[in-house]
């Protein structure tokens, strides 16, 4: 329905690069930095919350190769159920969806 | 560059705040009302914090030069509470009649209960009845896609509300292409962690166009930005976007849709001089 059209940044590749690399190199790191602050505390951790389960798999989607690496990350992220909940639960979201819990 | 701020949760944020928002362009925000961080105990509880939008709002931001809007409803995240919710959506129809009351907002779903969804309809079946705009939030983190995907189930068993009068906001990645293909103007929402950055909120410009997609801080208690979107303005600079391009996004959008309003009105000129600064 939308007749917007696309509006790519005049920035060449090269000047994304140069303008954008390090901030990114840095968010890296810092994924990095947790990791291995998590590893230090409790290395089963990583296989234990699934938060951090999520994180892991959301990594993999980076190193892909997949062109829509924001949108498959934020579903992989989601609540793929479609069913309201009964009650309310808790006041707040915690930022991944409980895959142990089940639902696909 | 002038901008309008549809979201922004100015109860909760100083004089000073106003004061830099006009030093950085701000000339209106509209206010939705919403959760305080605390559930409030009565509908009275309501009333008095929809009257301090009402009235105490518009004037500390006409202190600062800003023109103040606000939307009343049922914010999500108190809105599984089904008794205190009729109470206060008995109230909303006289309230609806302020003189800077501009729509239903902001409604929608927290985590999306059986409840919820009730309250929500609810008001988006008042909002149809009485031919009023809507801002809609749609919920946080994992629970986005989900109540997304119902919110715009339950605005299509409503035909006789136009979509084009409608805001589905906090949209990001994954829910803006729902969001446009039904014909609704998408908000970005620009926070430091927990919705859209102004780095995506460009990219989300860049994939999609500018066409009905708003941007705007929605500060609030928590941490948030209320120069946001001179953050944003700055972003699309640093991309080498052109002025007019922006001054679309962060003026002539919001302007187009909430002048669908007969009550939201910018001073004489204002406009017509942000357009001549936009070139």
């Amino acid at each position: 329905m939308s007749a917007s059209q696309p509006h790519r940044s005049p920035l060449r590749p090269s000047e994304l690069v140069d303008e954008y690399f390090i901030e990114n190199r840095n968010r890296v790191i810092e994924i990095a930095a947790f990791l291995d602050r998590l590893d230090r505390s409790d290395p089963s951790i990583a296989d234990s919350d699934f938060r951090v389960m999520a994180l892991r798999e959301a990594l993999a989607v980076l190193t892909s190769g997949t062109t829509n690496r924001v949108h498959d990350i934020q579903v992989l992220l989601s609540d793929p159920t479609t069913e309201p909940l009964p009650a309310l639960d808790r006041k707040g979201a915690v930022g991944a969806w409980d895959r142990t819990k089940g639902g696909r | 560059m002038r901008y309008i701020d549809h979201h922004a949760h100015m109860a909760s944020r100083t004089t000073d705040d106003y004061a830099n928002m006009a030093l950085t362009g701000c000339v209106a925000v509209t206010e939705p009302a919403f959760w305080a961080g605390w559930d409030r105990s009565t509908p009275e509880g309501f009333e008095d914090y929809f009257r301090q939008l009402m009235e105490f709002e518009p004037k500390r931001a006409a202190a600062a030069g800003i023109q103040h809007y606000t939307w009343l409803g049922m914010n999500p995240k108190e809105s599984d509470n089904r008794e205190i919710s009729i109470e206060v959506l008995k109230r909303i129809p006289k309230l609806l009649e302020g003189p800077t009351v501009i729509g239903i907002g902001e409604i929608g779903l927290n985590r999306v209960t059986k409840n919820e969804i009730t309250t929500y309809t609810e008001q988006v079946e008042l909002a149809a009845t009485l031919g009023q705009m809507v801002l809609i939030h749609t919920p946080h983190l994992e629970d986005k896609l989900k109540g997304t995907r119902i919110t715009i189930d339950v605005l299509r068993d409503f035909p006789s509300l136009p979509p084009g009068r409608v805001l589905v906001d906090h949209a990001e990645e994954h829910t803006i292409e729902a969001i446009l293909e039904g014909g609704y103007w998408a908000g970005l929402t620009l926070y430091p962690q927990t919705k859209v950055s102004a780095a995506r909120a460009v990219d989300i410009i860049e994939k999609y166009g500018p066409e009905r997609i708003l941007v705007a801080g929605a500060c609030d208690w928590g941490p948030s930005d209320p120069l946001a979107v001179p953050r944003f303005i700055a972003e699309m600079r640093r991309r080498r976007h052109d002025e007019a391009l922006i001054h679309r996004v962060v003026f002539e959008n919001p302007f187009r849709f909430l002048s669908q309003s007969p009550k939201f009105r910018l001073p004489a000129g204002v406009a017509e001089a942000a357009a001549a600064q936009a070139g």
